[in-house]
This record gives structure tokens, sequence and C-alpha cells, in this order.
């Protein structure tokens, strides 16, 4: 009845089999450019962009390993951003004269086709909910990557253009309110593909594509109400090395957070309908309850575990440019409430073993507690987190 | 829902015999341990992590640390009074706010001391005796016969656990073979890491607060100035000694000075800090983009240390300290440190032309003695060389205006009333003219109001100085006045009609000269009966106008232009309703900047945080510790198997928990089970997915 011992497939492959050819080829090909790189432009770079350049090479091909979607996403991004690069060359005049640049391939241009592809793949997934096929799922899943991949690329592109515009000014787009929010759509889409992906449950987008077109309304808003998109030097406490790895920090964090709190709306709609409309073809397509707490607690783990480390990171940057670690200054002060939130969440979840309704409210809230100490501190406090006033 | 792995996190050990929280359970408990419990409880501890959370709320919709006048006039001498004593205008700094800071490190501390000794232990303890039974309560458990002999099974068991990364133990007693196996222990280390991790920050801001300091306050050996006097004078009592182990201040040092203090803000007041060394500025340098906007700051900075036989020269800039000695000193800021303003000080009346050269330098004070005798004081407050605003021009691209150096300063009469101006240096243009800029208000909560004084064909006061002194000047304007009355004579008939129109023009110029438009008006009304005000006072401006037309022609004429061009004409209205502000502007004069010697200041933040290192240390045991708890998953399973009862195969029992994760791990224990017992291949199997290959 029993195969032999020996061709049973518990046998851990070793680090090594368990990677396969084409993860070597695209790690091969990360460090390919990575050298390339370096051999072009090292002599103007300092240890630190040296150690970034490393760090992100490094990321880039682990991400590639740990998560096979990220190659052919990534190798597109890039090769678009330097496609856009190169039409710039020297010139940012050319943004207008060269039509990729024009329409398709400039920062500006990037947010745009995001805005709109974010827009599709929420309108999509809410298709997706009322359908028996998997269809609009998959379309909504396609228009999320090219969105993710528009962001990105605008990103890359836009430091670029920030060069263009006055070689002094230069700074990575991760320092206004505008960026960040180009930055946080393409990391949510990202993030949340990725657990789609593991789990197959193409049902949560409905519900976390909802915040992402709510973050893209509030990013169209804000450039074309108050021309967010213009390129503004950075003032001097903002010049530091600290920022380009606090912020993206920070960001999965938040992201973490607003895709746990939509999971917590799609735990309540489901619970609420589980009583009320049992029968409803809508509550089918909606993953099941112990699916979307598993997700909601994976997401707010990696929330908490990355914003932790944004708050120290943002700690010793502090501690550099102002003269301590901790002032009490308002994002800081909300920074750790918001910490403390998802902290008592996380106790009540393993020692008091809370689950259910309650949990997912909680989470809701939370995006609430997330959206102040990311824009309302800048909004309505005053502090020296100066960058991004409203 | 309330399930078996959410608790494991409760009970020390998460195993299925219940033997070890049985522990001491018999002794009747002790005052020290009830209050052990009290404070390692899990509700005392989130109570805390609540209050924490709102008194940081409270900190930052109250604005800290203000002025206490201005908490008085924002909420009222009742709620102020309430206000401060809670503590809520330094809340950070607040007893009752360490207090709970304090709690919450003391519960932490509690609750790892209460649970680390059993993690550690558990660690290495495999529970090798479960009983069946509560094997088979395990939400993953299964069971089954198999016809293998039980030391087959065994061996097939211990090389699945170990090719999937579990550590095993195994008893057997009465034929009966128990292996428990675990894996993912760091997990456990994780909790002890993360929670000491936490301690260990407290500790070291702790040490880093300023707790010294206010236990002396307590006592009464510091007390706190609240005046604003210069350091030397500042008394013993408000001085904190050099061997003050943690500090944050900051001074400003202008260029040139030096300084061996730093102010520690404090409540309302303030206290000076003793340095061991003196630091002197020697260079201030801002570094500027092409909109003007700082792209970064720096001081050439000197330590003159009396332990060092030379001093010590270093540049610092914004992000780019200097640590010495365990002191830590920081660029923050910048001000002026007492430029020197060559002012002139123009009458804005008659005597126009004859300017007082009125030098000063900002912090300081002069007085200034006004035509009609009173006594004003003016304050230079501050000075700024480069200023710029950012515009859209016509077509929506922005532009960068320079305003250019400018001054600020209050004027102030005998009562101690005083208005706040803002005078700029060079002629500013706005919408294809140029113009003198000062701006007024009555306190710095308020937006500047402008008196726009147009500038001539050089860029400079002349014109408009020339114009209103022969506007003040009464000879002056009899003669304009009976040119002007000539030129329009034919249409009023006679010689007497001149003279009388010429008077009447002179007054007017007189009047408005005097009062402006308000004035003219006034005088208006005042002579003219109600019937015919309309008609005539239509009239009477046009004249007037027609006067101060002459006036204009007058002095273009002196100055040799002939031809009257359109800016020339715009000119003439900039300065009509320029004299007609004046009457509002609440100065005698119009302070003009001529010159100056810039002298820079730079804001220094000196800190020394001895437990600055220790936090960063307790960060790190904290990220470690979450990432470990996160992802290491702690997993336990057992397997029991005994000869089946007809003699030939063996039965076989087993189960699993883990503290995380819990359909992940079902469906592990599904592949364990699926190897150990059913001895099939996962991959065959039709409920195919993909829990063991992560890279799907
Ligand atoms: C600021 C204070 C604290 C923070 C930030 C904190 C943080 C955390 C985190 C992040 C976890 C992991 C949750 C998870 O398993 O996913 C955790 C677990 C836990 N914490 Fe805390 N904690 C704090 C204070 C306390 C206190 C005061 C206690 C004691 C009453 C406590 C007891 C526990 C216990 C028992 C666990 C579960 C460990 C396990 O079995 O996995 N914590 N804590």
């Amino acid at each position: 009845m029993s195969v032999p011992h020996e061709a049973l497939d518990f046998e851990r492959p070793g680090l090594f089999q368990r990677i396969l050819l084409r993860d070597w080829a695209y790690m091969a090909l990360v460090l390919a450019v990575a050298v390339t790189a370096y051999a072009m432009y090292g002599h103007m770079m300092d240890r630190y962009d040296t150690g970034g350049l490393i760090l992100a090479a490094g990321m880039s091909a682990w991400l590639g390993w740990f998560w096979r979607s990220w190659q052919l996403f990534s190798i597109i991004v890039a090769a678009l951003s330097l496609f856009g690069v190169w039409l710039y060359g020297d010139d940012l005049a050319r943004g207008e004269s060269v039509f990729w640049l024009n329409y398709i391939g400039s920062g500006q241009a990037g947010v745009m086709w995001m805005s709109v592809m974010v827009y599709l793949s929420t309108v999509a997934y809410a298709l997706g909910l009322f359908t028996r096929s998997d269809f609009p799922y998959r379309v909504g899943a396609a228009f999320a990557w090219i969105a993710a991949g528009a962001g990105l690329m605008a990103l890359m592109v836009r430091w670029r253009e920030i060069y263009l515009h006055d070689p002094s000014w230069g700074y990575i787009p991760v320092a206004n309110l505008y960026e960040v929010f180009v930055l946080m759509v393409a990391m949510i889409a990202l993030m949340y593909l990725y657990y789609e992906q593991r789990t197959g449950q193409r049902g949560m987008g409905a519900f976390v594509m909802l915040v992402v077109a709510a973050s893209t309304t509030f990013l169209l808003w804000y450039m074309f109400d108050r021309d967010a998109h213009l390129v503004e030097p950075l003032v001097p406490a903002l010049n530091s090395w600290w920022m380009k790895i606090h912020v993206p920090t920070n960001f999965v964090g938040y992201g973490g957070f607003a895709i746990a709190a939509m999971l917590g709306v799609a735990y309540l709609v489901r619970h609420r309908m589980e009583r009320t409309r049992p029968d409803s073809r809508v509550l089918a397509r909606i993953p099941g309850k112990d699916a979307l707490d598993g997700v909601m607690y994976k997401s707010i783990a990696i929330g908490f575990a990355f914003f932790t480390i944004a708050t120290v990171l943002g700690a010793m940057w502090a501690a550099e440019a102002w003269g301590g670690y901790w002032t009490w200054d308002p994002k800081e002060t909300w920074s750790l409430i918001l910490w403390l939130t998802y902290a008592a969440w996380l106790h009540m979840r393993f020692t008091k073993g809370w689950r259910g309704p309650v949990m997912a409210w909680w989470a809701v809230i939370g995006l609430f507690v997330t959206t102040f100490t990311f824009l309302g501190v800048n909004m309505f406090l005053s502090g020296l987190h100066s960058y991004g006033e409203l | 829902m309330a399930d078996h792995h959410s608790s494991a996190g409760k009970s020390e050990n998460p195993s299925p015999s219940g033997s070890s929280s049985s522990r001491g359970q018999a002794r009747p408990p002790r005052r020290s341990r009830i209050l052990v419990e009290f404070l390692g409880s899990m509700n005392l501890a989130i109570t805390l992590l609540v209050a924490l959370a709102i008194a940081s709320v409270i900190g930052t919709v109250l604005v800290q640390n203000e002025p206490y006048t201005e908490y008085l006039i924002q909420f009222g001498p009742f709620w102020h009074e309430i206000f401060a004593g809670m503590g809520l205008y330094q809340v950070y700094s607040a007893t009752w706010f360490l207090l709970v800071v304090a709690f919450l490190v003391v519960s932490t501390a509690v609750c790892v001391y209460r649970q680390a000794p059993g993690i550690l232990k558990d660690l290495r303890r495999y529970n090798l005796q479960v009983k069946e039974k509560s094997l088979r309560s395990f939400p993953s458990s299964a069971s089954g016969e198999l016809d293998q002999s039980q030391e087959d099974f065994l061996a097939h068991t211990r090389r699945v656990l170990k090719a999937q990364g579990f550590r095993a133990r195994e008893k057997t007693r009465d034929g009966e073979t128990v292996v428990a196996a675990m894996k993912g222990r760091w997990n456990r280390l994780g909790y002890v890491l993360t929670h000491v991790g936490i301690v260990v920050i407290c500790v070291g801001a702790l040490v880093d607060g300023q707790f010294l300091l206010k236990v002396n306050e307590w006592m009464g050996n510091v007390e706190i100035e609240t005046r604003s006097i210069p350091e030397s004078q500042v008394p013993e009592i408000s001085r904190v000694p050099v061997s003050n182990p943690s500090f944050r201040g900051s001074v400003e040092i202008p260029e040139g000075a030096s300084a061996n203090v730093v102010f520690l803000p404090v409540r309302e007041g303030y206290l000076v800090q003793d340095l061991p060394f003196r630091v002197e500025l020697k260079e201030f340098r801002i570094e500027r983009f092409s909109t003007g906007a700082e792209q970064s700051y720096e001081s050439d900075l000197v330590i003159h240390d009396p332990e060092r036989d030379e001093p010590y020269e270093t540049t610092i800039s914004v992000n780019d300290p200097l640590i010495y000695n365990g002191y830590a000193i920081y660029q923050s800021s910048f001000a002026d440190g007492g430029t020197r303003v060559e002012m002139e000080a123009v009458p804005l009346g008659p005597g126009a032309l004859r300017g007082v050269d009125f030098p000063g330098r900002v912090f300081d004070e002069r007085e200034i003695p006004t035509p009609d005798g009173r006594q004003l004081t003016l304050e230079f407050i501050d000075f700024s060389k480069v200023n710029t605003q950012r515009l859209l021009d016509e077509e929506g691209e922005e532009v960068n205006v320079f305003l250019g150096p400018r001054v600020d300063m209050r004027l102030v009469d005998e009562t101690g009333a005083g208005l706040y101006y803002r005078n700029y240096q060079n002629p500013i243009p706005q919408e294809g003219a140029k113009y003198f800029l000062s701006g007024v208000r009555e306190s710095p909560a308020q937006e500047f109001s402008y008196l726009f004084i147009p500038a001539d064909a050089d860029d400079s006061m002349d014109r408009f100085r020339t114009y209103l002194t022969m506007l003040h000047d009464p000879e002056v304007r009899m003669a304009v006045a009976e040119r002007s009355a000539r030129n329009s004579g034919d249409l009023m008939g006679g010689e007497g009609g001149q003279q009388a129109i010429a008077r009447t023009v002179a007054m007017l110029m007189q009047t408005f000269a005097e009062g402006g438009y308000p004035a003219v008006d006034a005088a208006i009304e005042e002579r003219i009966p109600e019937g015919q005000r309309e008609q005539m006072g239509g009239l009477l401006f046009q004249v007037l106008n027609a006067g101060l037309q002459s006036l204009y022609m007058e002095v273009l004429e002196e100055e040799g232009v002939v031809a009257i061009t359109e800016a020339e004409q715009r000119w003439l209205e900039d300065a009509v309703s320029a004299i007609n502000a004046i009457h509002f502007y609440g100065s005698p004069y119009f302070f003009r900047l001529d010159d100056f010697e810039h002298r820079e200041a730079s804001g220094l933040q000196i800190a020394k945080a001895p437990g600055e290192s220790t936090v960063y240390a307790g960060s790190l045991m904290l990220i470690i510790g979450i990432f470990l708890m996160f992802y290491v998953s702690y997993q336990r399973v057992w397997v029991m198997a005994r000869p089946a009862d007809n003699g030939t195969g063996t039965q076989v029992v087993m189960a699993g928990t883990s503290n995380r994760h819990r359909v992940e791990f079902e469906k592990r224990f599904a592949h364990l089970k699926r190897w150990i017992i059913e001895q099939k291949n996962v991959g065959d199997s039709d409920t195919t997915d993909s829990a063991s290959s992560k890279n799907e």
C-alpha cells in the first residue's frame, strides 16, 4: 500500500535546490545591472550611495526569489524607467516634445496612468463581486499590476526630472506628500497582489482597491488643486540619507495597516451578511472569515514590523538632524500612538485570544489613526515635520 | 472564539497535559504574589497602553510649551488653571505621565520576569508525558493503524520530522512510544527580546529624560528663570552645573562671539546649563538654491576646552553634527546676530528731504523725537538679507521674486503701545512699476498692511520726497495753486475769481497733505451745505487733483523731464495714494534702510544623551524580537505509537499545535499526517496546495 520511504516527498529540498534556473538568471541580471551602474557612476557615489545600491540590488534579488512575480515586474518597470530617463537626455523640455514622455513615460504622465488603472482595477474587482466568473477579478489584478508599475516608473523618472530641473535640488522623490502618495498607492497595490497570489482569495481586491482608489483621489485633488506635483527644493533637514530608507519603510507599515483595515471591512460585511442575507450570491464571493482574519493578521504583522523599524530609523535621523532622538514632535507622538494601537491589537489577539468583529473594527479604526498620523498631523498640528503641509 | 492556539501565549507551555499551569496553585497567594500578578497582568498592560496613547493625543492637540499668557488668552482663567494644574501644557514631563510610563515599564518587566523562566524551560521540555486523550482533543490531530512494525514506523517518523526541521525526543513506557518534536524555538525567544527591548528603551530614555533636574526642582535646589535677562545676570539657583548627566538645550551664538552655556527650556521659563568648554562661532554660512530657499547651513566652530592644549576647529551643518566628548553639537537654526543697520529717518511730512541718519543694531533700541515733540523709541527686531517670494506669472509659470534685504522694527510710544514695521531696502517690482515697501501691523499675529511708495526712474525715493516736501510747503502750494487757477482761469471769469480758486486749491492741497482724502471729505462736509455737496464735492476733488498734478509738473520740470509718459502719470497716482495712506501708517517717519553690515548668529542645539546607545540597543532587540515572533513559527508535534491490538501493526495518534497562523498550521499538519500516517506523497494528493513550497 505505501510507497517506499525513500520516494516520499517530505525531504525538504535544500536552499540551492529551491532556487530555479530563472531565479538564478534574475539574480544574475540584477547583479549585472548593479555592477554596470557602479562601473558607470561609481565615481560619483559616496559610501552611502554605494550602500544604497547594494541594498537595493540585494532586496530586489531576494524579492525576486521570494515572490517570483516580482522578477518580470521589476524588469519591466526598470526598463520603462530607463527608457524614460534616456529619452529625456539632458533636457527637461523633451518632456513636452517627445510623444512617449508627454503621454506615457514622464513622471507626471505615469502618475496619470497609475490613477486611471487604479480606478479600472477597483471597478473590475467590484464587478467580480457580482458575477460568478473570476474573470473580472483577473482583469482587476492585471490593472492593479499596471497601476503599481506605472506608479513606480513615474517615481523613477521623476527622480531624474528633479535633477534636470536643477542639479543642485536633486533628491529622491519621497520627500513631499505628492510623491509619498504615489509610493503608497503602488505599495498597497503590490502588497495586496502578493497576498492575493499567496492565498488565492481574489475577492479581497474589491475591498482593498477601494482604499487605493481613495488615496488616488486624494492624490489627484492634491495635484490639480494645489499644484503639488511641481518640483520644489528640499528644506535642509530633509536632505539626508536617512530619508531614503525611513520613508519607504514607513509606507510598508502604512500599506499593511491599510490592507488590514479593508479586510476588516470585508470581514464586517461578511459577518453581517451571514446573518441578514445568508443566501446572497455576493456573500459567496467574499472570502471566508478565517481567510480574511489570517491575511488581516499577516498584514498587520508586516505593517507593525516595518513601522517599528521606520520609527527607530526616524528616531536615529531625528537624533542627527534635530539633536534628539525623541522630542515629542506631533509626528513622532502620533507614530507612537499608532504603534501602541497595533501593539494592543496584537496582544488582544494573542494573549486574550480575541477574534471576530471586534478585532475587525479595531483594524478599521486603526486606519483612521494611520491616516491621521500620515496626513492629519501635517494638516492640523504644527511640528518639525515641515514637509507636505496641505 | 478563543481556541487553543490563541490561548497558547497565556499558559507558559502549549502543552495539552496542563501540567505546568498547575504549578504553585495549591499554595495560598502571598501579598507580593498578588502584586506581581497585578503588575504583570495583560489588563493592566492594555490599560496603560491606552492611557499612554490618550495622553499622547492630548500632547499633540494642545500645543505644548507656549508662553502661559497665550494659554490664558486661549482658554480663559478658569480652564487655564485646571489645565496648568494637570500639567497639560507639558504633558510629556507631567508627573502623572511619567508615572504611566514607569508603570508600563514595571508591568512589562514583571511580565517578562514571570514568563521568561517558563519560556526558557519550555524550550527544553518536550512534554513526553502527554496522554492519548489530550492528543485526541487537539484541533489538529489524527490517528490511524498501520501494518508497519512499531520500529519501522518510528524510524520513518523520525526521518520525516528531522527532514521537516523538527527536533525530537522520545520515550517508551509499557511498549508505548511518544515522540515529542518542536521547531521554531526562536519564536519564543522573540517574546523575551521584544519585551526586554521595550524595558531597555524606556530605561535609556529615562536616563536621558531630565529626571534628575526634576528631582532637584522638587527639592528646591533649582528654580526656573522666567525673565529675559542677559545670561550673566541669571542667578546661581537657575544654573545647572556641568555635572548634570543629560540635557538638551540651545543657544544662539553671533559670528565672532562664543558661549559656554546653553539654555534649557523648562515650562514657562528656562535654566542655564554650564558647559565644560566654550564654543566660538567663527563664521556662519547659508547655501541657497536658485530660488533663494536655503539648501543648507553650516557653522565654523572653535571649541576652547581647558583640557586641550589647542582649540579644536570644525564645521558642522544640518544633518552633520559634531560629537565632542559625549556632547553632541547640532546645527539647528540661524538668526540675526546683531546686524548693524544704517537707517535714515525720513519725515513723512514737512522736511521729507531732510532725513536724519539713524544707525542702529538689531536687538538694540533708540529713541527718536517726533516733529510734534513726543518721544518715541525704535526697537530693531530683526534683519534678513535674502527674501524671496514665489509667484505665478501670467502664463502660470513659477517665478521667484527677490525682495532684497529687509529690517523688522517696532515703534513704541511713551505708553508702551506700538506698531510693528517691516521695511525693504530695495524697490520691489509690482505690476510693472517699482515700490518701496513698508509693512505695518499691530501685533505679530496679524498680516502686514503695506505702504507702497513709488520709486522714481533712478530707483530712488527722491522724487517722492521732493513731491512730499513741496506739498507741505505753503509757498509752493500757493504758487502752484495760482498757476493751476490761471490755467483754468478763463472758465471762472476774472482776476477775483482766479484768486478765490487759487486759495481754494491751496487750501485743499494743504488739507490733503495733512490728513489725506478723509480730511478733504470732512472739510467738504463741514463747509458745503448738503444740497450742493454732490456737485460741488466732485468739482472740488477735480480741482484738488488738478493742483496735485500741477505740483507734479513743477517737480518734473525741476528734474528736467519734458514729455510725460504713461509711467510718470502712474507714478503720480501711486504717490497720491501713498500720501493718502501715510495717515493710516502710524509712524511720522519712514525708516529707510541705507546700508548694513550683516552679522548672523548660528542656532546650536547641544545635547548630552548618555542613554542614546541604550535606546538603540533596546530598539534593535525589539526589532529582532518582533521578527522572530512574527516570522518564525513555533510548532510542536507529538506522535504516539504502540503495537496494534491484533499484534502485527502499529496504532498511531498524532497531534500538533502552533502559537500562530492557525490556517497554515492546519495545512502543515495535514502534510505531516500524510507523510507519517498515510505514508503518501503530498504531491499525489488530490487536495494539492502550496504549503510546502512558498515559491508557488
Ligand atoms: C509597550 C509595551 C508592549 C509592546 C509594544 C508589546 C509588544 C508585543 C508584541 C508586538 C507582541 C507580539 C504579538 C504577536 O504574537 O504577534 C507581544 C506579545 C505578547 N506580549 Fe507584549 N508588548 C508590550 C507589553 C507587554 C506587557 C506589559 C505584557 C505583560 C502583561 C505583555 C505580554 C505579552 C504576551 C504574553 C505576548 C504573547 C507572547 C506569545 O506567546 O507569543 N506585553 N507583545
